[in-house]
């Protein structure tokens, strides 16, 4: 079972994402309107705290647990899907107070209700894959 | 460190908490934080091969992400055993008017039960706001896992991009159009 590891990885994810409430719509509402840090602080300390540790992996040349080369290579950066498909996401966002993660966290943390935005993302999902080749990329 | 179970978290706590999820998946098998990925697999997974090209790929080879997905649903419900999550959050006091002036008047949980609830227009509301989560993440090619923690890591310029154009969404969503929804 070299899954569990993931499994493991994704619980303490899961539970980071309620306790530290970037789970909440009303944090979500809260960030939109510019009225606090909190939300900019989680998503600042962590990119920082991501782009040292990556710096650190490489500069140290880490292996991963299994001994194997990390890979850090970047594709050559596209801009109209990021910015036409961010700005989708977002609009969604907004709505429904939470990314992927969150809906994932709360559906089990009890709220059943989850259910809905989570079919329409399963939705959205299956649309894009249908009209890929007829949007610009 | 009982608050830290009873309380929620600063952001100087769990921002770089969220950080450290970059290096460990590294680690732990040269894996990219990344969870809006784990419904194409979903869709992959369940659509007969052939029927939409950009589900035709080994799915398979990627099923660590949906071990993570289910992980973040289990840590969802463990959270919720440990500790209670129907508090009122504690947001800023404007953010409470304005919400207030549009309907939004029940402040404990989470989420808004006014909004998250079985109500024929909340249902197709909650279904327009993960139909654009998932288009956009796929059309992005990831959400904010993926680009604004994990790919601004790597520094890339693609996924600042993606970042900049969640935040024209959710501003244009809630200053522009929110006041005729509600």
């Amino acid at each position: 079972m070299k899954n569990i590891k993931f499994i493991i990885a994704g619980i303490i994810f899961g539970i980071i994402l309620i306790k530290s409430e970037a789970a909440s719509w009303f944090r979500i509402q809260e960030m939109f309107r510019f009225q606090s840090f909190h939300m900019y602080g989680i998503i600042g300390s962590a990119v920082t705290i991501g782009i040292f540790s990556v710096l650190l992996l490489k500069k140290l040349k880490i292996k991963t647990f299994n001994k194997q080369q990390i890979d850090l290579s970047v594709n050559k950066p596209k801009y109209i899907n990021t910015l036409f498909g961010g700005i989708i996401f977002g609009l969604g966002w907004a709505i429904a107070g939470g990314c992927p993660g969150p809906f994932y966290a709360l559906l089990g943390a009890g709220n059943l209700i989850y259910i809905i935005p989570i079919t329409g993302l399963i939705t959205g999902t299956i649309a894009y894959g249908m009209v890929r080749n007829k949007i610009p990329h | 460190m009982m608050n830290l179970i009873t309380e929620p978290w600063p952001w100087y706590v769990s921002g770089p908490l969220i950080g450290l999820t970059v290096p460990l998946l590294l680690l732990l098998g040269n894996r990219r934080l990344g969870i809006s990925g784990s419904f194409k697999h979903i869709c992959a997974s369940c659509i007969p091969k052939g029927k939409i090209d950009f589900f035709n790929y080994d799915w398979k080879a990627q099923s660590w992400n949906l071990f993570f997905a289910g992980g973040i649903v289990l840590g969802g419900y463990f959270t919720s055993i440990i500790t209670n999550i129907n508090y009122t959050v504690a947001i800023s006091e404007e953010t409470k008017h304005d919400l207030t002036a549009f309907g939004v008047e029940n402040l404990n949980g989470l989420f808004p039960v006014e909004i998250f609830n079985w109500e024929f227009s909340n249902v197709i509301l909650l279904t327009i706001g993960g139909f654009f989560v998932g288009f956009g993440a796929r059309y992005a090619n990831g959400c904010t896992s993926g680009h604004a923690i994990m790919g601004l890591s790597l520094l890339k310029p693609g996924s600042l991009v993606a970042v900049i154009g969640f935040f024209i969404g959710g501003l244009i969503m809630t200053h522009l159009i929110y006041p005729f929804i509600f």
